[in-house]
C-alpha cells in the first residue's frame, strides 16, 4: 500500500478532493482526513496508482471511475435494526410522543443502502403510526439508494436481522415483512410506499422538511468537526421544536456547540429532544 | 534482530502526544507503566489495547483508579487534552484529526487491519500524520505483528520511538517485528519506560 505518513500526501490527498469537487461537485473536503487517508491509500491501491496525484489524474479524465471511488470514499455498512437497543429506545421514549401528532415526517439522514430506513417503516408500522409518515431517507452514493430502494437483501443476512428485531422490542415477526424471492428477501411494497429516496448532502444540500424524528447514525463519524456542525445544524433547522434525534452508538452531541439546542432522552442510545 | 540499544541523542524537542500500542500481556505491562507517569505529565497519552471486540472495555474502570492521570475511553471529535489518557474503544479504530482548533480524536468502523479493531497501525500513521516530530511511538508485549509499520510511520515522521526490549516481554511477537522493521530509537525494559517517557514530555536529556 502507498505510505500514507508523507507530506507529499497530505498535499494530494487535498488537491484530490478539491478536484472532485470542481470536477464532479461532491464535497469530501469536510471529512475527518485521518479516515479518508487509509480508504484514499486503498482505492490508489485498487487502480494500481503509485500516488494520489496519479489517482487525481485518472479520476479527472476517466469518469467511468468516480462511481468506484466514490464507493471508497463512502462507507456502505449497514444492517436492519442495527445496535437494537436503539430502536427499543425510540419505541420507549419517542413512540409515545409521536402518537401525539397527526401526521408525521422522519428524515434518515445518510441511509446507505436502506436498512435503517427499512427498520423504521417496521417499527412505526408495528407502532400504529407508519399509516401517517412519510420516511425521507437520503444519501449521496446513487448505488446505495438503488439498492436501498429496492429493498432486497441477500437471504444469509436475515437470520442476524431478524435476532437485532427481535431484540428491539418487535412486536411481530420479521417474516411479515419480507418475501424470499431470487435468493433475496424484498421487503414488503406497503412499506415502501412511505418511504421517500433521494440524493442529498449533509456537506452541499439544504433543509427540505420540518421532521419531528431525524436519524442520522454513522455518518458524522466520517465528518471533521466543522462539517459536523453544519450537519448538526442543518437537524436543528429542520427539527420541529421537541422533535428527536438519535445518532449513532459512537457519535454525540458531546463537542458540538449544537449540545445545548438539546436535551438527551437515552443518552447511552444517542437519542436527543430538541429543545 | 537488530541488537538492543540506546540512543545517542536525546529528542530534539518535548512530545505532546505519545502513541502506544500493545496486546497479549499488555494489560498487566500497563499496570507496571501507567501508575508511574506523574500528575504534570504534559503528553496525551492514546493507547490502542487488542482485546476480544464484543466485551465492553474495562481498560478505563481498571485505570482511572491507578493512575494520576486522568483516563477515558476514547470519543469521535473529543479534544485531545495534554496529561490525559485515552484508550481506544472496543470494535473501533482510533484514530488523530487535526483542524484549525488543534488535534481531536476520530474513531472509525472501518474494516479491521491485521485482524484487528482498533488496530495499532492505524493509530499510529494518522498520528504520526498529526503530530509529525511531536510524537512519541510506543510499542509493547503483544503476540502479533500490528504497530511495526505504524512505528515506522512515526519514525518517518521524525517521531521518537520506543520498543519494550523483546525478552522482557510476556509475549515477544510485537517488540520483535517492531525492531525488525526498522531503526528504533529506544529498545528498554518496562522499568526504564517512566524515566523515557517522562523525559520526552520535558523535552529535556535523558
Ligand atoms: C456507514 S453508512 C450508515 C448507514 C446507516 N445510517 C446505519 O447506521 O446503518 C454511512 C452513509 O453516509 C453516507 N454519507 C456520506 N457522506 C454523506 C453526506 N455528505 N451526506 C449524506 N450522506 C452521506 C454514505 O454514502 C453512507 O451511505
Amino acid at each position: 500500500m502507498l505510505d500514507v505518513a508523507t507530506k507529499e500526501f497530505d498535499i494530494e490527498l487535498r488537491l484530490l478532493l478539491e478536484a472532485l469537487y470542481l470536477k464532479y461537485h461532491y464535497d469530501f473536503r469536510g471529512y475527518a482526513l485521518s479516515s479518508l487517508t487509509r480508504r484514499l491509500a486503498q482505492a490508489a491501491d485498487h487502480f494500481g496508482c503509485a500516488t494520489l496525484s496519479q489517482l487525481q489524474d485518472r479520476v479527472l479524465h476517466e469518469p467511468t471511475l468516480f462511481p468506484v471511488l466514490l464507493d471508497y470514499l463512502t462507507v456502505q455498512v449497514s444492517e436492519l435494526f442495527r445496535d437494537p437497543s436503539y430502536f427499543r429506545g425510540l419505541r420507549e421514549h419517542v413512540v409515545p410522543v409521536l402518537h401525539t401528532y397527526p401526521s408525521l415526517k422522519v428524515w434518515v439522514a445518510g441511509c446507505s443502502t436502506g436498512e435503517e430506513a427499512w427498520s423504521l417503516a417496521i417499527l412505526l408500522r408495528e407502532e400504529g403510526l407508519l399509516e401517517r409518515t412519510l420516511i425521507y431517507a437520503t444519501d449521496i452514493n446513487p448505488t446505495a439508494l438503488q439498492s436501498a430502494e429496492a429493498g432486497v437483501y441477500a437471504v444469509d443476512r436475515v437470520a442476524s436481522f431478524t435476532q437485532n428485531h427481535q431484540l428491539s422490542g418487535a412486536r411481530t415477526s420479521l417474516s411479515d415483512y419480507y418475501t424470499a424471492a431470487y435468493g433475496g428477501a424484498v421487503f414488503d411494497r406497503s412499506l415502501k410506499s412511505h418511504i421517500v429516496f433521494s440524493d442529498h448532502s449533509l456537506a452541499t444540500d439544504s433543509v427540505f422538511a420540518e421532521v419531528q424524528l431525524l436519524s442520522c447514525r454513522n455518518v458524522l463519524i466520517y465528518f471533521n468537526r466543522d462539517l459536523q456542525e453544519r450537519a448538526l445544524g442543518l437537524f436543528a433547522e429542520s427539527l420541529c421544536h421537541k422533535g428527536f434525534l438519535g445518532l449513532g452508538a459512537r457519535e454525540s452531541l458531546r463537542f458540538s456547540s449544537h449540545e445545548a439546542s438539546f436535551t438527551p432522552v437515552v443518552p447511552e442510545d444517542r437519542l436527543y429532544q430538541k429543545r | 534482530m537488530p541488537t538492543p540499544h540506546r540512543p545517542s541523542a536525546p529528542p530534539a524537542g518535548r512530545v505532546d502526544a505519545i502513541v502506544l500500542g500493545t496486546s497479549a500481556g499488555g494489560v498487566e505491562a500497563l499496570t507496571h507503566l501507567l501508575p508511574t507517569l506523574p500528575h504534570d505529565f504534559r503528553p496525551a497519552l492514546l493507547i490502542v489495547v487488542h482485546l476480544p471486540r464484543h466485551l465492553p472495555s474495562l481498560l478505563v474502570e481498571v485505570f482511572s483508579v491507578r493512575c494520576r492521570l486522568p483516563v477515558h475511553e476514547a470519543a469521535d471529535k473529543q479534544p485531545i487534552q495534554p496529561g490525559t489518557v485515552y484508550f481506544a474503544p472496543p470494535n473501533h479504530h482510533l484514530l488523530v484529526d487535526r483542524d484549525a482548533r488543534g488535534p481531536s480524536l476520530a474513531l472509525s468502523a472501518d474494516a479491521p487491519v491485521h485482524f484487528s479493531r482498533p488496530a495499532i497501525d492505524v493509530l499510529f500513521e494518522s498520528a504520526a500524520a498529526g503530530y509529525g516530530k511531536r510524537l512519541g511511538g510506543v510499542i509493547l508485549t503483544g503476540a502479533n505483528a500490528d504497530g511495526a509499520l505504524g512505528l515506522q510511520a512515526v519514525k518517518r515522521r521524525g517521531g521518537v520511538t520506543l520498543v519494550q526490549e523483546p525478552s522482557t516481554a510476556r509475549a515477544p511477537t510485537m517488540p520483535q517485528a517492531a525492531l525488525a522493521a526498522g531503526e528504533v530509537d529506544f529498545v528498554l525494559p518496562l522499568e526504564q519506560m517512566p524515566a523515557v517517557l517522562r523525559a520526552w514530555g520535558d523535552g529535556g536529556a535523558i
